[in-house]
Order: structure tokens, then sequence, then C-alpha cells
């Protein structure tokens, strides 16, 4: 019983974390079609503003909720500016160019911080169920995770932007037509791609060790969730983190950690293999 | 086609001639050796990518797959003939195998992209995770993260005593880059070639035509693999260890900025651009102010944005303008690169 | 007794709950000239992808020469000797004129007698001017025309075109005209087409498609003149 329990909990947070990971590239992905190479960086610079800005005497979670999405969000901001916007639809040539961004904050963060690993600890202590410990923290990730996708649902759902996101998703040229400017609407969809990778990289730095090239554990991770769960946002996102999720923690469990990730890959490979156009593509089509 | 196969060759022998006899004036050869090792990787991609349109975000699979391969039949036979030869149809394989399954299920560009770069991390996951002393081939322990030191490396054919190391290995390493460069030279002027080319441009087309894409693009990419691997195999004893970084996104990235700084769609390119990249690297690591990591992703996005034909067919055009040939040559498209417009 | 190239029996394609093609059963002899016509999505070209195996029926079968060739590959199909044009002009933009016929050559015929073949298809087709340019410089009606050069230069008993006379000029389109009877000498062909104009300059017989199934089969003439037809089409148009 205990060990069930345990072990949901551990599932739970799998499926979590790979949505936690990959809600910000899917919002770029999804709305604009971009593929965010560096988003694996804005979630390394989200845990790096985490750190510093709590060194500087912030509480935690302000630091992490608040202070991170901030930060990473205006970077995300810049960079649009700077490099994205010139690119647009020109779907391989973003993907070189953010994954050029992401060597380039890498090295910057090297600069910074050094090459070496900093953390802090997690703010939320860990119980025992019967004859096992639980990591507290790993519920708050799942509650964070929640919480978000309700969000995302509502937003784009209740919300005017949401009603015009939901255009651009489907037609950006007629929403195009019927005034709203793309630019704007990419511009602000990439400083909320940002600010999730942010507040993604920022929840989960407690539990690695933070070195400026974390980024590269968390884009592949993300990079085939958003792939995989195909064009539509939300169902495509907790669809496929949690048919990863799943695979990745049963052999865990069956074997070992890493096992488990190559499990995971190899997993995404299969999908993409045999449903090309993605989980979403195939079954809930025409779902948020 | 203005130049005949013969002068081509000709031009490509004495050239290389010229640098091969040079440039061990002017920079050490050791530190030549892997310039020219990693050319001949940059040649790899640029072959598929330049001119089939294949983009591989895991070259460097290959190039560790040919690494290892070396490293692992080297120990196992004590000589480096057999192992050389299999370190290139071992990564080949692979790839025909990985290129059938994705070109027959008709991927393309993104979901290539994801698959490459997926299994680059399987292989680079797998090969960290085997420090343990179980995971043994042969003789050969696999080694980890630590990698496998001390292997058999590349002597004269028949005498396994005779090691070939120092100036004769620069001298090898670059005869091979110079053989597999004619290669490449005769395979794109050859029907495959051309109907490479075709498929680059325009796949329906070519499906249209009778040609069998996926079975053509999965050749080519066997064939880029193989050269890969060769060069992982070279690389392999140069450095005389191999280590999981072989295998690593950042080794792919590389490879992929060789390629886009020297210029998609020609043969010097990928060879200038690795070559120069890798020694502006080189320099670039003597000094500690700026971080090389920070001044490659710079590269790479700068070009992206201004100049993203690269180099080399940058300076081509501009030669051509400059002396004002008259030759009817139309100013040369950018290639298509993205399929969604 | 003249053969039947083209075949298709109940031949049915769904895409979720419509039927863009119903039940269609379709022959054609060898060296016959047949137009398919039909109000927008009538079902015309999703009948085409399926023959040409862009798509696959969901049900019905496909025979070419007698040979099934149901759910076969494009490249399959072409193999055989048919020659296929899709709507949109589908070329090699970074090619020349010569590069992209001769590619189409070279799939039947050796390097030498591929040049050859390129060679005498440019002249037939009056594009010697622009031989070495790029086809991405060209102008529509060349490209649609050295589409046609990659469609006629391997000899196809079979060509099958869809909407070859799209935006071309009247010029283009006489010399389009000029071409095609030329390949009937030789091969079955069938043609796509919106342009009624076209279709009285070239048919004879005229296949109507009418939300995806065919609704009847017979003579230019008879067709242009059916008031049924009249009314699915030339009707509203009119």
């Amino acid at each position: 019983m205990d060990l069930s329990f345990v072990i949901l909990v551990e599932v739970l947070y799998g499926v979590a974390s790979l949505v936690l990971i990959s809600a910000g590239l899917a919002v770029v992905f999804g709305m604009m079609k971009v593929i965010n190479l560096a988003h694996g960086e804005f979630m390394m610079m989200g845990g790096y503003a985490t750190i510093t800005a709590v060194g500087l005497g912030v509480n935690v979670f302000v630091a992490m909720l608040v202070i991170a999405p901030l930060v990473v969000g205006l970077i995300g901001l810049i960079v649009e500016r700077l490099v994205i916007r010139h690119l647009y639809g020109r779907l391989v040539d973003t993907m070189l160019a953010t994954w050029g961004l992401s060597l380039v904050f890498i090295g910057l963060a090297t600069m910074i911080f050094g090459n070496t690993t900093t953390g802090i600890s997690t703010p939320i202590p860990g119980f025992a169920v019967g004859g096992y410990q639980v990591n507290g923290y790993n519920f708050f990730i799942i509650i964070v995770t929640i919480v978000l996708v309700i969000a995302m649902f509502a937003v784009l759902r209740g919300t005017r932007a949401g009603l015009i996101a939901r255009g651009t998703m489907q037609r950006s040229d007629m929403a195009a037509a019927l005034g709203y400017s793309p630019d704007r609407i990419y511009m602000m969809t990439f400083f909320c791609g940002s600010a999730l990778s942010g507040l993604a990289g920022a929840v989960l730095a407690p539990l690695v060790g933070l070195v400026p090239t974390s980024g590269g554990a968390y884009i592949a991770k993300a990079f085939i969730t958003v792939i995989a769960g195909g064009p539509s946002l939300i169902a495509g996102l907790v669809s496929s983190a949690t048919s990863f999720g799943l695979v990745s923690q049963f052999f865990t469990f069956a074997i070992s950690p890493v096992i488990g990730e190559v499990a995971l890959l190899i997993a995404a490979v299969v999908l993409l293999r045999t449903m090309p156009q993605g989980i979403t593509g195939r079954f809930f089509k025409g779902k948020l | 086609m203005g130049r005949s196969a013969s002068q081509d060759v000709m031009i490509t022998l004495v050239v290389s001639a010229m640098l091969i006899w040079l440039l061990p004036l002017m920079i050490s050869t050791y530190t030549l050796t892997v310039l020219v090792i990693y050319g001949m990787l940059g040649l790899s991609l640029g072959l598929i990518w330049g001119f089939g349109g294949i983009l591989c975000f895991g070259q460097a699979a290959f190039f560790g797959l040919g690494a290892y391969t070396y490293a692992i039949a080297a120990i196992n036979i004590g000589e480096s003939t057999l192992p050389m030869i299999l370190a290139v149809l071992v990564p080949a394989v692979f790839a025909a195998l990985l290129g059938a399954m994705m070109f027959y299920g008709r991927l393309t560009d993104v979901y290539l992209g994801v698959i490459t770069l997926v299994v680059t991390l399987i292989l680079f996951k797998f090969v960290n995770s085997t420090a343990g002393p179980q995971y043994v081939i042969g003789n050969a322990r696999l080694g980890g993260f630590n990698g496998i030191p001390g292997f058999q490396t590349l002597n004269v054919p028949g005498d396994p005593g005779a090691y070939i190391w120092g100036d004769p290995y620069f001298y090898v390493c670059a005869i091979a880059l110079v053989i597999v460069f004619l290669l490449v030279t005769w395979l794109l002027r050859s029907s495959f070639g051309r109907i490479a080319v075709g498929i680059r441009e325009n796949e329906v087309r070519m499906g249209l035509m009778g040609y069998d894409v996926a079975a053509r693009k999965t050749v080519l990419f066997a064939i880029g693999a193989a050269i890969a691997g060769l060069a992982g195999a070279l690389f392999a004893n140069w450095g005389e260890i191999v280590t999981p970084n072989l295998f690593s996104l950042g080794q792919s990235a590389e490879i992929i900025i060789w390629c886009i700084v020297g210029g998609l769609g020609t043969r010097f390119g990928p060879i200038v651009g690795a070559a120069g990249l890798a020694y502006l690297k080189f320099m670039l690591g003597q000094q500690s102010m700026i971080d090389n990591t920070l001044v490659m992703g710079l590269i790479l996005v700068l070009f992206v944005l201004f100049l993203p034909r690269g180099l080399v067919p940058a300076v081509a055009s501009l030669l051509n303008s400059i002396f004002g040939r008259t030759k009817r040559k139309p100013r040369p498209r950018r290639m298509r690169r993205a399929r969604h417009g | 007794m003249v053969e039947t190239v083209l075949e298709t029996s109940g031949l049915t394609m769904r895409f979720g709950g419509v039927t863009a093609s119903d039940n269609v059963n379709f022959k054609l002899k060898a060296r016959e000239l047949r137009c398919l016509i039909g109000p927008n999505g009538a079902g015309k070209s999703t009948f085409f992808k399926c023959v040409t195996g862009l798509l696959t029926p969901t049900e019905g079968h496909v025979y070419m020469r007698g040979q099934e060739v149901t759910g076969w590959q494009p490249h399959q199909i072409a193999s055989l000797g048919v020659g296929i044009k899709t709507q949109t002009p589908n070329v090699m933009d970074a090619l020349s004129v010569h590069e992209n016929i001769w590619l189409a050559a070279r799939r039947f015929y050796n390097v030498v007698e591929a040049r050859e073949r390129a060679d005498s298809i440019i002249d037939r087709l009056a594009l010697g001017a622009i031989a070495r340019t790029q086809l991405g410089q060209l102008a529509h009606g060349e490209r649609q025309r050295v589409e046609l050069g990659i469609v006629a230069v391997a000899d196809p008993w079979l060509v099958l075109l869809d909407e070859p006379a799209a935006g071309m000029s009247a010029q283009d389109v006489d010399r389009m005209t000029e071409i095609i009877h030329e390949l009937t000498r030789f091969a079955a062909v069938v043609i796509v087409e919106h342009d009624m104009q076209f279709i009285r300059s070239i048919a004879q017989t005229v296949t109507v498609f009418h939300q995806g199934a065919v609704l009847m089969e017979d003579h230019v003439e008879r067709v242009m003149s059916d008031p049924q037809v009249r009314a699915v089409y030339l009707g509203k148009k009119a």
C-alpha cells in the first residue's frame, strides 16, 4: 500500500515535470511554429535568476514564481526582437539560430557564474509514508503543474487574448486579416513562452545542481514531448507527457533511471515514426 | 558544370598538395591533423545536408560510433586495418537502418531533426552509463564517462608493431581527406548525385518521375555516416582515447555550425568551415577572456541572420562580380531548406 | 480490341465524414484522350490523387494495363511508364530546364540516351533558348511547359495531367493543345480541367464528376448540352 502510494507520486511527478519542462516550448511552437532550441537555456537562466534572487535575500517562493519568469520573459522578449522576428516562417533557420543562442547563453552563464555547480536546498521537507521517504517538494511540482495547466486552459478558453491566440494558432493570416497585428501577438507569445520556461527552470532548480550546461538535459525532452504532442496545445502536452512519463517511470522502477531515460527517448522515436502528426494529430483532433 | 571532371581532379590534387606542403610550416601537424579530421566530418554533413537536403542533428552519433567501433575492435584484434574498415561500416549500417526507418516513414524537417537528435542522446546516455565492469565487448571495457583509453593506434597494414603517428599520421589523414573529397566529387557528378540534388529540390516531383526517394535518401544518409565514421576512427587514433563527449549535442551543433558558416551546397564550404572554426576555437582556448561556446553561438546566429548561404558561396560570387566574368551564371538561388515556406 | 490501360472499380475515398470520391468506375483505352470535369469539390482531384498514388483510396481498386496498383507509391506507378503532372507546378526550381528534363529521362534511360532525349524534347517544346536557365527564373507558362517536357520525355503510355492549362496565356494554351495531341499518338491521356474553352478544343470524350461520383460520360458536345450537366456545373457558372 505504502509502496503503491510512493510509486503513484513518483509517476505523477514524472508526468508533471515533463509538462512543466515542455510548456514554454509548446506555447511558442503551437502559436508561432517556432522551435526554440534555446528553451533549455531559458530554463537554466530561470534557475540562476532564482538562486541569485535568493542570495540577495528574496523569499524563495517569490524568487521562483515571480522573479524568474519575469527575468526570463524579458530576456525572451529581447531575443524575439533581435533575432526570431527576422526568421518567421523559416522553421529550420529559427531552429539553427536558437541553437546558436543556446550556445551564447551557455557561454554567458559560464562567464558570469563560472563552470561550477550551484544550487539551493528544497524549501519543503520530505516526509515518511510507512517505511518510505517521500520528497515533499515533488508534491509542490505536481501542484504547480496542475495549476499551470488549468491556468493555460482558462486563459485560452476564457479570455479575449486567448481567443485571439487560438485564432492565430489555427490561421495566423486570417487573424492578421481581422486586424490583429501578428507582430504583437508573436511578441507577447514569445514573452509568455519564455516566462513559462523561466518558471519551469526555477521550480526545478532546487532538485538539480545547476551548471551553465544544465539546459541540454531539458531541451531534448521538451522537444520530443512537444513534437509528439502534435498540433493541440494543452491536450498534446498532457497526453504526450503522460505517455512518456509512464514509460520512463516504468523502466526507471523496473531497471534503472538511465534505462528509464533511454526508454523515453526510444518511445519518442517509435511514436514519431508511427504518428508523424503527433498524438493530437491522430486523436483529440481540434481540441485545445 | 563549368569544368570537366579531369580538370576538377587536377585542381583538387594541385591545391591539396600545396596545402599539405605549406600548412605544416605555419601550424603544428598535431593541430593540423585534427583540423583535417574535422574537415572530413564537416564534409560528411555537407554532403547529405547540402546536396541531399537531409538535415541531421546527430551527425556526431556516427562520428562517435566510428570512434568507438575503432577503439573496441582495435583492443580485441590488436591491429588497425580491420578496425578501420569496421569503423566505416558500422556507422553506415546503423545509418542505413535509421534512415530507412525515417525516410520510408516520410519524415521530413523537424521530425528528422528530432529523431536524429534523440538517437544521438540515446547513444550518449547509454555510453555514459557503461562505467560498470559488466559492460564489456570482447576484451574492451566501455568505461562509461571515462571513455576507452589505451587501444592499438594506427599501424602499417600487416605489421602491428609499426605505428603511424606524428607527422606521418598527419599525411595519412590529409591524404584520406583528399581521397574522400575526390570520391564525393565523383559521386556528385554521377547520376546518383544529380538525382540526390533533384530530391533535395523537390521530392514529390522526383517520386512522380519514378525515383524511389526513400531508398535514395537512405543510401545517401549511409554514405554520409560512413564518412563521419572514418573521421571518428581517425579522431580516435589522434586522441588515443574515445569518450562519450564525441556523441554530445555540442559536437552535433558544431558540425552544423561548420556547414552553415562554410556554405551549404558546396564541397569546400563545410571543410573550410570546420577547419577554420576549429582553429579559431583552438586559438580562443588559449585565452580565458571570452568563453568560446559564446563565440561559436554568436557566429551561428549571425550567419543565419546575415549570411545564410555561408562564406564560400559568398566569396565565390564576390570574386565573380569583381572580375566580371561574363559567363552566363545565373544568380545562385538560396537553397530550399525549409519546407514550410 | 483496344487494350484498357486504366481502370478503377468502386473507387471510394473518405476524409472523416466526407466522401470525396464515391464508388467511381472508370475505364480508359489505349491512346484515348479523356477530360475530367466538374464543379469545385466534385472529386476530380481526389480521383486523380488516388490513381497517381498520392492518396490511398479507402475502398476500391485501380488497375493499369491489367495490373492492380491500388495503394502503390507514386514512384512505383511512375515506374510503370506513367507520366504525371500535378495541379501546382512541381519542378526543381534551382536546377536548369535541361537538368529537370534530364532527370526525368535518366530514370528510364542511360546517361547518353537521357541527354539525347532531353535535347530532342527541348527542341520539340521550343525551350532551346532557356535550356540552361534555372526554373525558378521562368514565367509560369514556361514552367508548365517544362513540366510537360518532364512528363513526355520518358515516352509514357499513360499521361495524367491535373489542370495543365491553369494560369496560362492563350498562346501558351494553343501550344499546350498541340503537345497534348502529339502525346496521344502514343499514350492515353487523362486531363483534369476547369477551362471549358480548352476542353472543347481538345476533348472528344468527357467524364463529368458531381459530388464525388461520375454523373455522366459522353462526347463533349452532348455533355455540354445535357441539361443535368448544365444544372450542376455550367448552369451555376452562367
